[in-house]
């Protein structure tokens, strides 16, 4: 390991660039700015208390680094000062930087001269240098020897600088001048350790004490922190937790003001932004030495250490830290109707100055005079604070960090979403979001600037006498110029102008990718979108629509950094699809506002008639009328291919927009115009994303709306085509987490595929690309196709049907023909091997026919030729074999059977899918067969997931993503939810359901490795297996995802099928199996992880020889779905999502179902084939064993392609790459994780109810409990189900007291007939799963607050939950209930979010919500005390009823019941009300002692007239048409 | 797709005949148009598969679910546009195909398939009613020639698609009248012929010159052809008949399918005995017919016989009984082998499996019964008229083919790739049953579209090196 354990440089697939972190993130301070040691000591004990936050690598003594940021220590450094005879002037008038030096001795020593050197040409002084004592003790020896020299640069400041703030921002200036050259001079000094000098911080205010370090050996390592003349008022802490083990000392938090938790996602287009700022910032405090800063944000760092960069700019440019903050992390404004006035102006005025740095993050920061966090406008990190009775805050990603008597505690919140915490230590008190907002809102005339400056497209108009650009003609020819197709009528225009939605499709993508099909494809096909998994969650665009934004700014920006940026003129738009009127509107501005913009319209087409490298020069000469537009003040340039026609081809407008938006970077004009596109080729919603990630502020798509208006669709159908183009761009964005245009706007969340590096950096910098492929001849070559073919002399104008969503035999290539599949269908059928290897001949010559990359690959022999027999048996090899996840209601019971007894048979696997699984299918059947499928996924709607569910699995699988809709969430429409996938799924017949787009327990790293804690807790033996999909980063997150503990990592390709998924998806989104299986192998083994996780490779796999080929990439274990679903009678209908399957496999219809012929032998025989397939590939390699193969990339060969002009450009060699290991072993699955299970808390209580497990006698347990004690409950929850099912034992069988504030996790999956009992208060996911315990948590009687606000649980509690009841005696952070299937809870107050996508169960809320209330909720009922009648303004579901509580009883049993959950003992929740909330009412008082409780019961019946009822209008409806849960009758007749 | 449940709400209904009672009774075509609408309700059965088996079955990849949808959106307009795309002559194939596609579509998993070849029927007829096909004038000529020797629907498409890529091609046909063994081999109850005419006026209208009564090999030689042509294209049909090698055949009274099919198209369209059979009058009246062959020429004259008023009609067929339906399971989407009753064999006909001819015997000369075998077992048949319709083995060679010196292949058709259709000769091409073997009309079809794009392609490569 060299230096300081940088990340190794990218090789092969692996590239530095795509690591993530999370963390846990905490600080304490002394609100009166007190300072002790004790701070600093409390500090680090937060930090060991955060510790399973972090995470540690393939060697447990590596963390993956940890810090502490505290107040400049002046009494040690006077010390040292003393001792050394230098003369250190007062506390504040000098700086300490801290540096991470080479350990090279030339290196350092020149490092140490540079810093030295800036010093003193700013006019600082150079004091001296100290040696940090450290004390590496109990350290990894790796770790030791990779240590930096950590010295601290002690400067005093010059005389000139007049303040300390100018002192500030000189120590900044050094910095930037110090560390931006270096690697540079690294280069020519040729010292390349030189590039390890960092420094952690420099200022005269804070000092950070960061490294590689544990978080136990932060305090032990630095030993002036443990020095009692170490004194601070303030200590902010970071554990990190990296996705890989290359952890670096420098990328340790915190930053110079910050630590952060979570992921910035638009943090490409955030930093592009930023140096496109060059040639309009100029800040008057900085003057010149702005220049001397450049590049504000090199690239090539991670996203917290870029946002730092950020701020601490926006903070030397004069704005204070709370309103910086407010700069870079935005609340969700746009859509904010609540928000008052002043504070909206706030921040739309500085939308145009700054787009938003968006992502889940808690945000910590300080500049040592203030201490603050803020959450991202979603509120996707936790973070608690608790305030003492001596003035102490402690705030936390979470509760209990810290001990402390309740009795001292004055108080204990959360942030919200979107808000800020600010401690001001020089005024000695904490300033509330309110206060600081306001401040901020009042300080400038926000709203009168707007209202002078901002203009809004929609006021504007069309000045009489502009002229209208001219009709089109000839249009017909100009469709096909522009490669329309009969598809994109047919399946996109018609029906997105008929239903304003982004048009469905179902099963996979099985057409080649863009660089290997034949025909000349759109350049916009070369770029697939990224999506989030594990390291950040998509949003649901729905839902939770208000925090997503389509507002686009267009035009200049303001000077970041100018006092007079309210005199900039602004041009808004509401959404960036423009009519025509609207881009008239546009071109015309200058007539219309006078001076303050002006346009012009460039064109992007060439000549037709043009030789050799046309395309090029054509865009080179728009670059340059770019350049020269703007340097003559045209301020808004128009890129338009309206000039295309017979003579003029027109540019891809991809390359037109990516070519001119980085050109205009690059030479840093960017900011000073804005960029909107004219074209005629976007038209389907993957084209208009393209346009705006690289850059395009508004598209007109002339063409498009044109063909609808010949279609004789008039001006509300485009109206709807636009809205629904909209709808598509939100719910890409919000794939990757994104919210707002303007940030996804330049963003560039795409990977390249099949595009050169050379084109790819030239004019879309900064994209990854990652097997090389065409460049822009070939790009000129497909553009000018296309137009020989449109203008070709009596050539057709019809269009072509391109056949790529539905096979057409002179359309795109398929792998699943007609004759393959019948080949397929009849060899399974008839056991026909000769059949079979007609199919298999078919699809692998396919793959040579350049349908796949596989294809491209060929094998070499490992030795000689063996015998067949010597190979191992086709039934050993069929063991690793899977089907894919296919949910009970998705596809047919008979088909889902099918499968389950297929795979068992033969010692395979089968994958439940999301959506439960039947109980009856847990037990084998008489003839010895089992329905169950082994592998029961874990989905983010947690449909049917209860603890017997989990502890029958063999393996447990996390499904992050599916190929063909990564990053999207699922529903199932209500007539497709009948009695039986009701049951299973524990919802309610004819009432839809709706799986998020992320798992809400899920927004990062360390979440997933809670959740694996939990399921492993459940179920012990199961392996835990985590889906994701490919994509380029995918092994990055597959390491992060190692080290939190997964046993089991799939890696999809964008070939998987689905049920139902926007065509956006199906095509557009994510990458090929073999990229991300290539890049997962690499990166695992790297880092060392990859023996301890089984890899299983999944999508589109068909024969025996793409098993060989992906276990050379790197596979242990092969899934299949869609070539099993054909083998038992699948015909690639594609109309899984209408229910009308006509061979009973995707579909619930009886009569349909009634066609179904699969037979498991079917299945078993496609198995076997393929297996045998693969033993003779085996035998003709020289293989004897399948663990032989895996990773073995050197007998894989690259095909040359001479032929195909297209793939010829192609190189696979870097996923060939292999990386080096010191035997076989690190290559495959080996070995097992090390679960850190033992001596966990569930283990003393399943001792201590060792009777209760036996035989069912009672048990009281008494615990105390710390925040460490995670998951508590889950593991005895398991033990209870595995021997008594999901029924349980009896309530309160196991009755455990417990006091404390408890991990994460608390009650997961909990048990029916336990009860948790907790005095005290809880963190995130109380209640998990609830599979019909109780769960209660209470405040202490020695605690004195309200518990209307005092927090008790923490964010996403009773998430999935089934049954049981809840009782929490205080406050719940965001998304209570989220998703409850049938949980019964009372809780005294909530978060925003607070039942989203709840399906049943009842929760009662006592005090004040959150936003966004009953989100997505279709069915359950809720209770809300709302006495000022706030609720409807809280509330976002149209759907949903409010009523008054009625006492009338209605039909149906009165609510009764020992467990209330139970079978609804609630009776029919559509009458009763007033019963059902009176016995709840006092059993919550009964179970937690709570004052309001017993007020409101007092006070009854009238209280009970300021409850509102919360009911789903399709769940009444549900209700109404098959009866109540207590009526089977009805259900049975329905 | 219009209604992606069509399929489970409308019933397959397909057209129907006119009583057999009625149709023996004249030689007009007998099938009953559905109502207007039916087609489109009809139409809304097809699922749009997403691997339309019918599409692929359809041996010229018919847009099946295109028009399908047009034709439930009642766009009948475009739907023969979409059905032009891919088939030249689709009111030919909507009488005579056997329909392969409909065996492949999805819904004859259930045996209720669209009623694809109806539909496609439909689209043709209302369009040419309603004035819709006009010719289509390539905009502008290459001035290359192309000799067709072959007015059977392999030249004929192939002449249609060189003309419309502007090229001059002359069709050459030995008889009187132009469409090959669509004209005279198909009778007129099957398809009445004034269809052929309103194509051939059209074609002409789009430059094909038609030249018959010319037999290439006989009357021109391929040489003299070959001097003022770039190109010769051979489809001339797989004309060789099977013949039934067994003692008695030269006996009076046994016949080829195609002798007594001709004469009777003849007849129909007009001609005198005498023109129509010369000296050789083969007829049914009165007589027990004997068809050996229990293919759709097999069929065509008992249909044929039953008009010409036989006393008996029989139909012998080498092959066992096949099954009454088939294992989808094993068969679908393929042609399945199953028991099919065509209209003429409804209309009256013994039919025999597993029987062989062993020998003819007869009196006077004159054939009077045959001596068949089966199941070892000797069975003896009274027959007046025997007639051979036991397909054909291969291209005529003497005359145009063997002039050309091509070579042929195994099977005695001539020699040419699929695809590629040039033959050993590179200006030569040949295309349907003459480089295929006997095959249906809609290969003819298709063989003749495709040939004419390698034509094209090599009248296009070569322009460019001269240019």
């Amino acid at each position: 390991m060299t230096g300081m354990m940088r990340p190794p440089e990218a090789q092969g697939l692996y590239d530095p660039r795509n690591e993530h972190d999370a963390c846990g993130v905490g600080f304490i301070a002394n609100i009166g700015g007190e300072k002790s040691h004790a701070i600093v000591r409390d500090g680090l004990q937060i930090l060991v208390n955060l510790d399973h936050r972090g995470a540690v690598g393939a060697d447990p003594l590596i963390g993956d680094g940890a810090g502490c940021l505290i107040q400049l220590p002046d009494a040690l450094l006077r010390d040292w000062a003393d001792e050394n005879n230098i003369a250190l002037p007062e506390a504040g008038q000098y700086g300490v930087a801290m540096c991470f030096l080479p350990q090279d001795e030339d290196a350092r020593n020149f490092a140490a001269s540079q810093l030295e050197r800036f010093v003193q040409s700013e006019g600082q002084i150079f004091l001296g240098w100290r040696d940090v004592p450290v004390d590496p003790i109990g350290m990894s020896p790796v770790i030791v020897a990779a240590m930096p020299v950590i010295r601290q640069a002690i400067i005093a400041q010059g005389p000139r600088a007049k303040d300390q703030g100018a002192f500030e921002r000189k120590l900044l200036v050094i910095r930037k001048q110090t560390l931006n050259p270096l690697p540079d001079l690294a280069a020519r000094k040729e010292l390349p350790d030189l590039s390890d000098f960092y420094i952690a911080s420099i200022s005269s205010r804070t000092i950070v004490y960061k490294g590689l370090l544990l978080a136990t050996q932060v305090g032990t390592f630095y030993k002036d922190l443990s020095n009692p003349l170490t004194v601070s008022a303030l200590a902010l802490v970071h554990q990190r937790f990296s996705t890989n083990t290359f952890p670096s000392w420098k990328l340790a938090h915190p930053y110079r003001f910050i630590a952060h938790n979570g992921e910035i996602n638009t943090v490409r287009g955030n930093v592009n932004w930023m140096n496109a700022r060059r040639r309009t910032m100029e800040s008057p405090l900085l003057g010149a030495d702005l220049d001397k800063m450049w590049p504000l944000i090199p690239h090539g760092q991670s996203d917290t250490a870029s946002l730092d960069n950020a701020l601490e700019l926006l903070l030397a440019g004069g704005y204070s830290l709370p309103h910086a903050v407010m700069l870079l992390v935005p609340e969700a404004w746009a859509g904010n109707t609540q928000m008052n006035p002043k504070r909206r102006a706030f921040y739309e005025y500085y939308a145009a100055l700054m787009e938003p740095w968006d992502g889940p993050a808690a945000i910590a920061f300080t500049d040592g005079r203030q201490i603050g966090a803020t959450l991202d406008r979603n509120g996707l990190r936790p973070a608690r604070f608790t305030v003492t009775d001596d003035n102490r805050i402690i705030m936390a990603s979470e509760s209990g960090v810290l001990p402390i008597a309740e009795e001292n505690i004055l108080r204990k919140w959360r942030l919200q979403p979107g808000r800020m915490l600010l401690v001001d230590l020089e005024e000695g008190r904490i300033v509330e979001d309110e206060e600081i907002k306001s401040r901020l809102a009042n300080a400038e005339p926000y709203a009168d600037w707007l209202r002078d400056t901002q203009y809004h497209l929609k006021d504007l108009q069309v000045p009489e006498g502009h002229e209208n650009v001219k009709p089109l003609a000839d249009t017909d020819r100009l469709r096909k110029a522009f490669g329309y197709g009969e598809e994109d009528l047919k399946l996109f225009l018609k029906p997105m102008a008929k239903d304003g939605d982004d048009p469905i499709g179902s099963m996979g993508t099985d057409t080649p990718i863009a660089v290997l099909s034949e025909r000349p494809k759109l350049l916009f096909d070369y770029f697939q979108q990224n999506f989030a998994q594990v390291t950040n969650p998509p949003i649901d665009p729905i839902r939770e629509a208000m925090v997503m934004s389509l507002v686009s700014m267009i035009g200049p920006r303001p000077n970041l950094l100018g006092r007079h940026a309210g005199t900039h003129k602004r041009l808004e738009v509401q959404q960036p699809i423009l009519a025509n009127e609207e881009l008239e509107k546009i071109r015309s501005i200058h007539e219309s506002v006078d001076g303050a913009f002006r346009t012009a319209t460039l064109d992007a087409t060439w000549p037709a008639a043009a030789i050799g490298n046309a395309l090029e020069a054509a865009v080179q000469r728009l670059c340059w009328e770019a350049t020269e537009a703007v340097l003559a003040d045209i301020n808004v340039l128009i890129l338009s291919d309206r000039g295309a026609g017979e003579d003029r081809v027109p540019i891809p407008i991809a390359l037109a927009t990516g070519a001119v938006h980085h050109h205009l970077i690059r030479q840093g004009l960017r900011m000073q115009t804005g960029l909107v596109v004219e074209t005629g080729e976007a038209r389907e919603v993957h084209h208009f994303c393209v346009l705006a990630g690289f850059g395009a502020e508004a598209i007109n798509p002339y063409l498009a709306l044109e063909t609808l208006t010949e279609l004789g669709i008039g001006a509300e159908g485009q109206s709807k085509y636009i809205k629904a183009v909209g709808k598509g761009i939100l719910k890409v964005m919000s794939k990757m987490g994104i919210s707002t245009y303007q940030s996804y706007c330049g963003a560039q969340i795409f990977d390249a595929i099949g595009l050169s590096t050379k084109f790819v950096e030239k004019y879309f910098t900064g994209t990854a690309t990652r097997i090389e492929g065409v460049g822009v001849e070939e790009i000129a070559r497909e553009a000018s196709d296309r137009h020989r073919r449109a203008y070709a002399v009596g050539g057709s104008t019809a269009l072509e049907h391109q056949g790529v969503y539905a096979f057409r035999t002179k359309g795109e290539n398929h792998a699943w023909t007609p004759t393959n599949v019948a080949d397929l269908q009849h060899a399974v059928r008839a056991n026909l091997p000769d059949k079979y290897r007609t199919f298999a001949t078919e699809v692998n010559d396919q793959s040579r026919r350049l349908l796949t990359i596989r294809g491209l690959l060929s094998l070499k022999a490992a030795g000689p030729e063996i015998p067949l027999e010597e190979v191992e048996p086709a039934s050993e090899i069929v063991k690793r074999f899977a089907t894919g996840a296919m949910s009970f209601g998705s596809i047919s019971r008979e088909a889902h059977t099918t499968l389950a007894i297929a795979m068992n048979r033969i010692g395979g696997r089968s994958n439940t899918g999301e959506g439960g699984e039947e109980t009856d299918r847990f037990k084998a059947l008489p003839n010895g067969d089992s329905m169950r499928s082994k592998i029961k996924q874990v989905a983010s709607g947690r449909f049917g997931v209860t603890a017997e569910y989990l502890v029958n699995a063999d393996d447990i699988q996390i499904k992050i993503a599916q190929g063909a809709k990564p990053g999207e969430g699922g529903q199932l429409p209500g007539h497709k939810v009948d009695q039986h996938i009701a049951a299973v799924r524990h919802s309610t017949p004819g009432v839809g359901l709706i799986s998020p787009p992320p798992h809400h327990d899920i927004y990062s790293i360390e979440d997933i490795a809670q959740l694996i804690f939990d399921l492993k807790n459940v179920n012990r033996q199961a392996r835990i297996s985590v889906k994701l999909v490919s994509e380029i980063g995918v092994g990055t997150v597959a390491a992060g995802v190692a080290k939190a503990m997964a046993d089991h990592i799939t890696i999809s390709g964008f070939e998987g099928g689905t049920g139902a998924s926007p065509l956006t998806s199906l095509t557009h989104a994510g990458l090929p199996w073999e990229i991300g299986l290539a890049e997962t192998q690499q990166t695992l083994v790297l880092n060392g992880l990859r023996s301890r996780v089984s890899v299983q490779a999944d999508g589109g796999l068909r024969t025996g020889r793409d098993v060989a080929i992906a276990a050379l990439l790197g596979a242990d274990e092969f899934g299949f779905a869609t070539a099993p679903l054909i083998a038992a009678g699948c015909i690639m209908m594609r109309k899984c999502h209408l229910n009308t399957c006509p061979v009973g496999v995707a579909t619930q219809d009886p009569a349909l179902r009634a066609r179904f012929v699969g037979q498991p032998e079917h299945v078993i025989n496609y198995f076997f084939f393929v297996a045998e397939e693969l033993r003779e590939i085996m035998a003709k390699i020289g293989v004897r064993k399948l663990e032989e193969m895996i990773g073995r990339t050197e007998l894989l060969e690259a095909e040359t392609l001479v032929s195909h002009w297209k793939a010829r450009g192609l190189d696979l060699g870097k996923l060939l790459y292999q990386p080096e290991t010191k035997g076989a072993t690190e290559r495959f699955n080996s070995e097992r994780q090390t679960h850190r299970l033992a001596g966990i808390l569930d283990e003393d209580l399943i001792s201590s109810a060792a009777d209760a497990l036996g035989d069912g006698t009672p048990v009281v347990i008494e615990r105390n409990v710390r925040n460490v004690n995670r998951s508590v409950g889950a593991m005895l929850s398991g033990e209870v189900a595995r021997k008594y099912g999901h029924a349980g034992l009896p309530s309160n069988t196991i009755h455990a007291k417990l006091r404390g504030t408890v991990g994460q996790s608390f009650g997961a999956f909990l048990a029916h007939g336990v009860t948790l009992d907790l005095t005290g208060d809880a963190n995130d996911y109380v209640g998990k799963g609830l599979s019909g315990g109780r769960v209660i948590v209470r405040q202490p009687e020695e605690a004195k607050r309200t518990p209307g606000d005092n927090i008790i649980v923490g964010n996403t509690v009773l998430y999935g939950a089934i049954a049981g009841e809840a009782y929490f005696n205080g406050v719940a952070g965001e998304r209570f209930a989220v998703r409850n299937s049938g949980a019964i809870a009372v809780v005294e107050g909530a978060g925003d979010h607070a039942c989203e996508y709840m399906t049943g169960g009842v929760v009662v809320i006592l005090g004040p919500i959150g936003r966004n209330f009953a989100a997505g909720m279709s069915g359950g009922i809720a209770y809300v005390y709302d006495p000022d009648g706030k609720l409807s303004a809280q509330c976002n579901n149209a759907a949903a009823d409010l009523e008054p509580v009625r006492a009338i009883p209605g039909s149906g049993e009165r609510p009764a019941g020992e467990s209330l959950s139970e079978d609804f003992a609630g009776g029919n929740p559509l009458s009763w009300d007033t019963d059902r909330l009176h016995m709840l009412l006092q059993r919550h008082a009964e179970a937690t002692g709570s004052a309001t409780a017993r007020d409101l019961l007092a006070a009854w019946p009238q209280s009970a007239s300021k409850f509102v009822k919360v009911t789903p209008t399709e769940y009444r409806k549900a209700l109404q048409l098959y009866g109540s849960h207590d009526e089977p009758a009805a259900v049975a007749a329905a | 797709m219009g209604d992606p449940t069509g399929f489970l709400k409308v019933e397959r209904r397909d057209r129907t005949y006119r009583p057999a009672e009625e149709r023996l009774r004249h030689w007009k075509e007998f099938v009953i148009d559905r109502d207007p609408g039916e087609s489109s309700k009809q139409a809304s059965r097809c699922m749009d598969c997403g691997i339309p088996y019918c599409h692929t079955g359809c041996p010229v990849n018919n847009l099946i679910p295109d028009w399908n949808d047009l034709v439930f959106n009642n766009d009948w307009r475009n739907a023969i546009d979409r059905l032009h795309e891919t088939n030249n002559f689709p009111e030919f194939t909507g009488r005579v195909c056997p329909a392969p596609c409909e065996a492949s579509c999805t819904l004859n998993l259930q045996d209720t398939p669209v009623t694809i070849k109806s539909i496609e029927c439909e689209i043709a007829d209302r369009a040419w009613n309603e004035g819709w096909v006009t010719p289509q004038f390539a905009p502008r000529g290459t001035g290359k020639r192309v000799a067709i020797v072959g007015s059977g629907p392999a030249g004929l498409a192939c002449a249609q698609e060189l003309a419309r890529r502007g090229h001059n091609p002359t069709v050459f046909e030995k008889n009187d009248r132009i469409g090959g063994l669509l004209r005279y081999g198909i009778p007129d109850f099957k398809m009445e012929k004034h269809l052929i005419d309103r194509r051939q006026t059209q074609m002409e209208a789009e430059g094909v010159l038609f030249r018959t009564g010319v037999h290439i090999g006989v009357d021109v030689t391929v040489e003299r052809l070959m001097d003022d042509y770039d190109i010769l294209v051979l489809a001339g049909g797989a004309e060789k008949p099977r013949d039934l090698e067994v003692p008695g055949r030269d006996l009076e009274g046994v016949h080829f399918a195609m002798d007594f099919l001709v004469q009777q198209n003849k007849r129909n369209a007009g001609d005198d005995e005498d023109r129509a059979a010369g000296n050789r009058t083969i007829s049914a009246k009165g007589k027990h017919v004997i068809v050996i062959g229990g293919g759709d020429t097999g069929s065509d004259c008992i249909g044929t016989s039953n008009r010409q008023g036989a006393l008996s009609v029989t139909q012998l067929e080498i092959m066992p009984e096949p099954p009454a339906s088939e294992n989808k399971l094993l068969t679908w989407p393929h042609w399945p082998m199953k028991l099919r009753t065509s209209s003429s064999q409804e209309e009256g006909a013994d039919r025999e499996f597993s029987i062989v001819t062993k020998e003819l015997i007869g009196a006077d000369g004159k054939v009077t019964a045959l001596v068949c075998e089966r199941d070892s077992e000797r069975v003896e048949l009274k027959a007046d008229l025997v007639l051979l319709a036991m397909g054909f083995v291969g291209a005529r060679v003497e005359g145009a083919v063997e002039q050309s010196g091509v070579s042929l292949s195994g099977r005695g058709n001539v020699d040419a790739p699929f695809g590629e259709f040039r033959t050993s000769n590179q200006r030569i091409f040949a295309c349907g049953d003459m480089r295929r073997g006997q095959s249906l009309v809609v290969w003819a079809i298709r063989e003749g579209r495709d040939c004419a794009s390698a034509v094209h392609a090599q009248l296009s490569a070569e322009a460019r090196r001269a240019a």
